[in-house]
């Protein structure tokens, strides 16, 4: 299969990442060129594989439901780019 | 003591112990390197006040029964220091100061170690040669325009170069090995799960493990011993007693069997990098080893399932960059989705660009099972040649890299072309083994190639103790000539 330039700004639109229209076609080659190395995993037939979906072949533990830190708002809000007192602030979302 | 920056973190550690030199004469002969090498563009942000601080500290109130006593250390970028800048490379972080350490250093500082500073690595660690970086390209110190490898190229200059003692980096495809490999120093990545992942910079979280990059392999026991152990924050991090490798290093290797496997000899695989693997067979026959032929053969499926589950997991990992909590915001974008698209256009490079557009677009609606699930398939099958192999030995050996370091451009428009640099590391993330790439010869132009030994899940101890006897016999010398200061 090959990746047009429309299916690349849509995948980009999920992605939340903006294309500039000028690099479109260099990343579809790059894009194409890179799944059809990916694509040579068809070869194999794997109907009768499991996916590998743990790699330590063990479940992830359980922990407690207890609160273990907790009074670091301004901690937390100290990296963002824009903040107002106890808020991140973004553009506006209601009209 | 004047060459003390040349010398092995075990050799620098004793002379600590026994006074020959203070920690605070050590950090500051690291800062005259660092200040005379930074046309290698190894270290994004330096500590210096504050290692002189926490030398002085240490050498009027000494302890020297920890394993790093009083040792200065950079690190990768892509681990949290509380309250130092960390950018992992990229535009995006590009202001970020974590409030709070990752597990590996902090474990790294509680036994006797500070932090000398941040180094450069590729954006996200996506990348072989260090050329993804927002705060630029990295060289190698074995020779003005070669690349130092990635993505921990920064570790791997700044180790070869004498910048720190030893270094930490992170490997998700090869990230330690092939920079080692390229700068004639030891790598090592760990077990998965066997360091924590808590606290650094995320890539692709069922690949993603930290690990030590060291000029010996007694300075590799003693790092992994570090900064390794069980931590609660991480939820994939292995529960087991903690062993002591660098007491535990032993150089007898009689009677274990190496595995070869075939597959390893791929197309257009210089005869230089042929003859080395040769010579390392060779060594460790001479040693007692018994040399044994197996076959890994999905091998070469390696790469294209890499290629769907690491971007995978990248996209999501890397949803979090939006502008709102920490890291770059765009001044553009009228509302909150185009602000989105805006700060993550100019944050992020085209490289983590590409792997986040892989990573959606293999998870999108429709395309799932073609993509990811076949590519989780295949990687049981992967993980199945190394289950079923190491039935019968102890551990694999072959070459860690195709090539020695290439040149700084040369590999940067065909994306493909730098992916195939990780043909042999690979496939270890994916079955979750541990792996060391050894310094072992140069090639004709003089550049250090390395060869690498895959072990067991958990088998460190044994593929560092074939590591110790290999380096006793390989007779290696990295001759790097100090030609950028």
């Amino acid at each position: 299969m090959s990746l047009d330039k429309e299916k690349i700004k849509h995948v980009a639109k999920l992605a939340r990442i903006s294309v500039d229209e000028a690099k479109v076609d260099s990343l579809t080659k790059d894009l194409n060129s890179i799944f059809k190395f990916i694509e040579q995993l068809n070869e194999l037939n794997t109907d009768k594989v499991e996916p590998l979906t743990s790699i330590l072949n063990q479940s992830l533990r359980s922990r407690k439901d207890e609160i273990s830190d907790g009074k670091i708002r301004e901690k937390i809000l100290k990296n963002s780019p824009k903040k107002n007192e106890e808020f991140f602030v973004v553009p506006k979302v209601v009209e | 003591m004047s060459n003390i920056t040349n010398q092995s973190l075990n050799e620098i550690i004793e002379n600590i112990k026994t006074k020959k030199i203070s920690s605070t004469d050590l950090t500051k002969a690291y800062i005259k390197n660092i200040e005379s090498a930074k046309k290698l563009n190894a270290f994004v942000t330096t500590t210096f006040d504050q290692a002189l601080d926490k030398a002085k500290q240490f050498d009027k109130k000494p302890n020297f029964d920890q394993l790093l006593p009083g040792i200065p250390l950079a690190v990768k970028d892509l681990f949290c220091t509380e309250n130092t800048k960390t950018t992992a490379g990229s535009n995006i972080l590009n202001n970020f100061i974590p409030s709070y350490e990752s597990t590996v250093t902090k474990n790294l500082w509680d036994n006797g170690s500070f932090l000398l500073g941040k180094l450069n690595c590729d954006e996200f660690a996506m990348g072989s040669s260090n050329e993804t970086s927002h705060y630029g390209n990295v060289i190698n110190p074995v020779g003005d325009q070669l690349v130092p490898g990635g993505s921990s190229g920064g570790s791997s200059s700044a180790l070869a170069a004498d910048l720190t003692p030893a270094t930490i980096g992170t490997d998700t495809g090869g990230s330690i090995r092939q920079p080692a490999s390229f700068t004639g120093t030891v790598g090592l990545k760990p077990t998965y799960g066997l360091c924590s992942r808590w606290g650094i910079v995320a890539f692709a979280s069922s690949l993603d493990q930290a690990g030590p990059m060291t000029k010996t392999i007694k300075d590799c026991a003693i790092m992994l011993e570090s900064m390794s152990g069980f931590d609660e924050k991480d939820s994939t991090s292995i529960n087991k007693k903690k062993e002591q490798y660098s007491k535990n290093l032993k150089d007898n290797i009689k009677g274990l069997k190496i595995g070869i496997p075939k597959e390893y000899r791929v197309d257009n695989m210089p005869k230089e990098v042929d003859d080395l693997w040769e010579k390392g067979k060779k060594i460790l026959k001479d040693l007692g080893a018994q040399l044994i032929d197996i076959s890994l053969p999905h091998t070469k499926y390696a790469l294209p399932t890499y290629y769907i589950v690491a971007p995978a997991e990248a996209s999501s990992n890397l949803a979090r960059y939006d502008g709102v909590r920490y890291g770059y915001r765009s001044k553009q974008g009228k509302d909150l989705i185009e602000m989105y698209e805006k700060t993550r256009s100019e944050g992020f490079g085209d490289e983590v660009k590409r792997r986040i557009l892989i990573g959606t677009y293999v998870l999108s609606s429709g395309y799932y099972d073609a993509y990811y699930l076949k590519a989780q398939k295949v990687r049981q099958l992967i993980k199945k040649d190394f289950d079923d192999s190491f039935k019968k030995i102890d551990a694999i050996l072959t070459p860690s890299t195709p090539s020695s370091a290439f040149k700084i451009g040369e590999k940067t428009n065909d994306p493909v072309s730098m992916y195939l640099n990780d043909i042999f590391t690979v496939p270890v993330n994916l079955a979750a083994l541990p792996a060391l790439s050894l310094p072992a010869g140069v090639d004709k132009k003089g550049h250090p190639l390395g060869l690498q030994l895959i072990g067991k899940a958990l088998d460190e101890q044994k593929i560092l103790n074939i590591g110790y006897a290999f380096e006793k016999n390989c007779g290696f010398k990295n001759e790097i000539k100090k030609w950028w200061s």
